[in-house]
């Protein structure tokens, strides 16, 4: 909402703060100025000249006159693209030197042959209207050589205020200068309580089907309208200002009269209307041509102005082209009414056509209204276009509003400070609400004020005009917390494991497309958004592959040769399904609470991790996630697994107990030429919901004794086929070994001549060790060789030679 | 026995002068050992002096005794010290060469935690610390935790203020959550009162992604409720967290705004940390970091509107509460500098490794 503040000024007489001030004030008072804009401040040198002569120049593609103009001692030649005037008019000229809105320099220049020693100005170029085709001219009474900023009060200011949906009322001069007029305490002067005609039966026949969804419709008619009367400067000057077109005297009334009281008006043409005006709902089939030329199909749920023609009109939203005002009406209907905000907010979104009028309805509007702007809007076009005021009809379906009940007490208790009875009643009134009672208050909201619904509302009204700055600051007292819980804690040790690993963590939106996804193989199912931000990207991860894969891309693309990337995050599994919503007057019921937790997908959290580069390599991925098992008192066993996306030979399951928990390895090249990535890239996931509450499941580790014995190292060499894997040989020499094992490491791998085709030679050293005694060479070798047999058993394995 | 006599004192005398000569000659630890054998050794001038006191008449066994004693002493202390001299040298020149260029270090794979997840954390903590908990919730939400429980009417405009990305089937009811608020309907409805909880998660808007905007982002809300809140405790609370996060003396500001979900309903903003606020008013030095104004928008937050504790079955006339939220993206780029919200969500390396740094 753009107020210009000489607008704001008429309507609270007292206010002579400046544009800042007043703009402060407001901003204390709740409402968002988003900025001031200053108008007319900059423009410089432009001054009313007479003109004396024109002399139409020939030859160029559009009309262009050359003339001489007067400013008073001097004469000026000019170049003049307009020809909306003639010798002796009086016209805005800005001199050479002279500076317009927006710093805009004229300078003498040469242009279509002539030299032009300065610029008359049009409208639009003073800022003042929005007339760009024509020149500015003025009365003949204006001084010659006068400054025309002075002359037109061209200098002010604007204050752009962005209005929150629960505030419609500040969608109006009015709304904003009763803001004003309590936040400087002065008087206003309330536009809004102006009397209007009387409704009389020889009123434009009107009759309302549905008063729910149409509470107040005033007709009034208008004859004799000039045609030809153009709307004056002034008004011009106040909707360029607020940021709207001017276009036609009875459309420009309607809108200033719309955006003083926010009121929204339409005209109809008068002739053009036939039988009785019937506000109704749309019937089946109907279709109407609004005034921007589209066919439009009604819906049943449509509030339709008809007619004997049918609908002429969408209610509250966009009048229909049959019925429009033209250059040629000279008789008007004037429809002012009160329709219900949400019937009009569903017909503008049906219709995709959010309109000021349609802003307004949706918010609210005032009811008490709509005799009052109808009354504004016939005297304007009585006064500026000749008409005459016709006879009024009013269908008043208001119901009157129960009062609300408010403690005097209840706004103090909720701020955490003391307001007097006084004061609590005071700024119930500021804000137009009728307030009797005493202990507890019974508190009629003001019809501009549909958002004020309870009692939560009305101490709002209170605290935000004491100011939120008179609040104390008091810092309350939690129970004794039990801080993170285990899992949160263990995530946190899960994060912390990949960076300490010299991984780097992203974080990346979830969107991903059916062609990634498809690339990654695999039969995933995932949930697909309505109304995706890019057709490409309309899916939500079911894995974090497709998105550190995209990582991995980008940082490859910015000359980052080295890339380890993990991302701790939500993937999404399956589908979500439909569930009502249950009511709000109360909690959903265990029924309704399981419905709605079982619509949604499953959405557990995963961890990810990529390298490329120097650090690829099949066995980074899988011993990063091994080791994050580790941080977390898990186990992971590695198995080697042919599945998607991965190298059908470089490539591990990883596994908790049997079950498989995430997937890591080398990715499959076809995989890598598909996503553009470097050629070896590594990566994996796993379920990390699943491994954090196994880890919190297992509870917290036990210590094992130290022997304060000496342990005994003992090396075994074994050769095996070489597709048996080594973590195979490992469990066998660690169950063969039993309990005297203190730790195993695979120290070297061979393949070669010495051990035969087909096979491998793994050498293993094992460190032992007892509780409470020192091992003998006999125990010592006794259980090297239980491993061995144990392996043997198990894998083939035979001791090398 | 041939030769002179080894007791002869001008012989002892020879033999000692020789002994330390030749000691102080030595120039290395293996010739200081040949030099000791010479003159320390079993066939030394002192050994066979020694030797000899054995067949003296007792009466001079006493004085040559005290003679060759002398001697062999003196002997001994000139090789002790020429030896720890000698050793202190190749201690000294072993060092020397076992020097290194301590600048010359291996390279180690450089790691980091995304600031989004340290900013997290450590406001979690901050409000962990008072003894509240740390709630979460599905991003996939039913618009009855996020809309409708928040008091968010069926054609409410407000409902189009955030731009919602739906969730197929179409009208199942299915969105990706707007806002952490969903968890704090999730904890009134699953928690005992009283209530406090700290909710950070990533949330989802229909914007592209650009300078400001993005599509996902990250949030951390706050709830309270409880007997007697007021809304000093809002201020109380949000002025702790500034000081927490920004650090001593910050303050926070509250102007009123509009939230279904709140009422009253406030705009948060943070004191500016760069200028302190300093930079508001004319003639003063300009701040690039809140273009003067002395105060950046921070989020919103306000007292729990009394039909969000119905829906949540909290009776609204025993129980008040607060709530307030902010972006945790805004939040880093006014702690660091950071010039577009992209950074947080293109998965640059650089930048994650250049905030890495908790302090
Ligand atoms: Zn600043």
């Amino acid at each position: 909402m753009r107020v210009p503040i000489s607008w704001l000024r008429t309507l609270v007489p007292g206010l002579t703060a400046c544009a800042d001030e007043i703009a402060a004030r407001l901003v204390r008072a709740g409402l968002e100025v988003e900025q001031v804009h200053r108008v007319g401040q900059d423009v410089r040198g432009v001054v009313v000249a007479e003109v004396l002569d024109v002399q139409d120049l020939t030859g160029f593609a559009k009309p262009i006159r050359f003339c001489h103009v007067s400013v008073g001692q001097r004469t000026h030649e000019v170049v003049c693209g307009a020809t909306n005037f003639a010798a002796g008019d009086r016209v805005a000229f800005a001199r050479p030197g002279a500076v317009l809105p927006g710093g805009v320099d004229i300078a003498t220049r040469r242009t279509y042959g002539h030299t032009s020693d300065g610029m008359i100005c049009s409208g639009a170029e003073l800022g003042l209207t929005s007339d760009a085709a024509g020149i500015l001219v003025l009365p003949a009474s204006a001084p010659l050589g006068g400054d025309v900023v002075d002359l037109l009060a061209m200098r002010d200011e604007v204050l752009d205020i962005a209005v929150t949906p629960d505030r419609g009322y500040q969608l109006s001069v009015r709304g904003v200068a009763r803001e004003a007029a309590t936040a400087f305490g002065l008087a206003l002067r309330d536009p809004g309580l102006e009397p209007a005609a009387a409704p009389s039966p020889d009123g434009f026949p009107v009759r309302v089907e549905d008063p729910e969804l149409c509470s107040r419709y005033v007709a009034r008619i208008v004859y004799g309208l000039d045609p030809l009367a153009r709307s004056p400067l002034e008004l011009q000057r106040r909707l360029t200002l607020s940021g709207m077109r001017s276009i036609s005297l009875a459309v420009d009334v309607t809108n200033a009269v719309l955006l003083e009281l926010g009121q929204p008006l339409h005209a109809f043409d008068l002739d053009a209307l036939s039988g009785a005006i019937v506000v109704r709902t749309a019937r089946t089939g109907e279709r109407l041509r609004t005034l921007d030329g589209v066919d439009r199909e009604l819906s049943e749920q449509d509030l339709l102005i008809t007619d004997g023609s049918g609908p002429i009109a969408l209610a509250g939203v966009m009048g229909g082209g049959p019925t429009e005002v033209t250059s040629a009406t000279t008789a008007l209907l004037i429809e002012s009414a009160h329709f219900a905000p949400r019937s009009v907010a569903r017909t503008a979104r049906r219709h995709r056509l959010p309109s000021e009028a349609s802003r307004r309805y949706e918010r609210g509007v005032d009811p008490a209204l709509a005799g009052a702007a109808a009354e504004r809007a016939v005297q304007l076009l009585v006064e500026l276009g000749g008409a005459t005021a016709g006879p009024v009809s009013d269908v008043d379906g208001r119901r009157p509003r129960p009062a609300l009940r408010l403690p005097v007490t209840a706004p103090g208790r909720l701020a955490g400070r003391d307001y007097p009875a006084d004061v609590v009643r005071r700024r119930l009134q500021d804000v137009g609400c009728h307030v009797t009672g005493a202990e507890v208050l019974d508190v009629v909201p003001p019809p501009w004020r549909p958002d004020l619904a309870g009692a939560a509302d009305l101490i709002e009204e209170v605290v935000r005009l004491e100011g939120y700055d008179t609040i104390p600051v008091v810092l309350p007292s939690a129970p004794a917390g039990r801080g993170l819980t285990t899992q949160q804690r263990l995530r946190r040790t899960a994060s912390r494991s990949l960076a300490a690993a010299g991984l780097v963590e992203v974080v990346t939106p979830p969107f991903v497309g059916d062609e990634v996804l498809a690339s990654l193989g695999g039969a995933m199912t995932c949930p697909r958004l309505v109304n995706p931000l890019s057709a490409e990207e309309s899916l939500l991860r079911p894995t974090l592959l497709a998105s550190l894969a995209a990582a991995v891309v980008r940082n490859v693309s910015r000359g980052i040769t080295d890339v380890a990337l993990y991302e701790s995050g939500c993937v999404f599994i399956g589908s979500g399904q439909s569930a009502p919503s249950p009511g709000v007057d109360g909690p959903p019921t265990a029924e309704q609470r399981a419905a709605l937790d079982a619509a949604l997908p499953s959405q557990p959290r995963h961890v990810g991790v990529a390298f490329a580069g120097d650090r690829a390599s099949w066995d980074a991925p899988l011993s990063v996630l091994v080791a994050l098992g580790r941080e977390l008192g898990l186990d992971l066993d590695v198995r080697a697994a042919a599945a998607d996306p991965y190298h059908p030979g470089r490539a591990g399951e990883l596994l908790l107990d049997g079950q498989r928990v995430g997937l890591a390895g080398e990715l499959h090249p076809r995989v890598v030429a598909a996503l553009g990535l470097p050629a070896r890239t590594c990566a994996g996931e796993a379920n990390l919901d699943v491994l954090v509450e196994a880890a919190a499941r297992r509870g917290p580790p036990q210590a094992v004794p130290l022997s304060p014995f000496p342990p005994a190292a003992v090396d075994v060499a074994l050769v095996v086929a070489r597709e048996v894997p080594a973590a195979e040989v490992e469990a066998a020499l660690r169950a063969g070994a039993g309990p005297l094992l203190e730790g195993l490491r695979l120290f070297d791998v061979y393949t070669g001549p010495q051990v035969g085709e087909g096979r491998r030679s793994l050498a293993y050293a094992l460190r032992l060790r007892a509780p409470d005694r020192t091992l003998t060479d006999v125990e010592v070798l006794s259980t090297r060789d239980a491993a061995v047999a144990e392996a043997a058993r198990r894998t083939g394995a035979r001791l090398r030679a | 026995m041939s030769g002179p006599d080894p007791l002869d004192p001008a012989t002892l005398e020879q033999a000692g002068t020789g002994a330390l000569a030749a000691f102080a000659a030595a120039r290395s630890l293996p010739e200081l050992a040949v030099t000791r054998t010479e003159h320390l050794g079993d066939r030394s001038p002192v050994a066979l002096a020694r030797r000899a006191i054995a067949g003296l008449p007792g009466p001079q066994k006493a004085e040559a005794g005290k003679r060759v004693h002398a001697l062999a002493q003196s002997s001994q202390a000139a090789y002790e010290a020429r030896k720890v001299e000698l050793e202190r040298q190749r201690d000294e020149r072993v060092l020397a060469e076992e020097a290194v260029d301590v600048t010359v270090l291996p390279e180690r794979p450089d790691g980091a935690r995304h600031p989004l997840t340290t900013i997290s954390e450590r406001v979690a903590d901050v409000f962990v610390a008072m003894g509240w908990e740390l709630a979460e919730g599905p991003e996939v939400e039913h618009e009855w935790f996020n809309f409708d429980a928040l008091n968010f009417g069926g054609d409410h405009p407000a409902r189009e203020m955030q731009d919602t990305l739906f969730v197929e089937p179409a009208g199942s009811g299915l969105v990706l959550r707007t806002h952490t608020s969903p968890v704090q309907v999730r904890s009134m409805l699953d928690r005992e009162l009283p209530v406090h909880v700290v909710c950070p998660g990533r949330v989802y808007r229909a914007d592209a992604l650009d300078a400001t905007h993005s599509p996902v982002f990250a949030q951390v809300e706050g709830l309270c409720v409880d007997e007697g809140i007021t809304m000093a405790h809002l201020r109380g609370t949000l002025d702790h967290l500034a000081t927490a996060v920004f650090g001593e003396g910050l303050r926070t500001r509250i102007r009123p705004n509009y939230f279904p979900f709140t009422e009253p309903s406030a705009e948060l903003d943070l004191q500016c940390f760069a200028c302190r606020g300093a930079s508001a008013g004319s003639g003063a030095e300009p701040c690039r970091v809140c273009a003067s104004e002395g105060w950046i928008e921070w989020g919103g937050c306000g007292m729990v509107h009394p039909a969000v504790l119905v829906a949540c079955g909290i009776d609204p006339e025993r129980y008040s509460g607060f709530a307030f939220g902010m972006g945790l993206e805004r939040t880093l780029m006014f702690r660091h500098g950071i010039e577009s919200i992209r950074d947080f969500y293109e998965g640059d390396s650089r930048f994650t490794l250049s905030l890495r740094s908790e302090a």
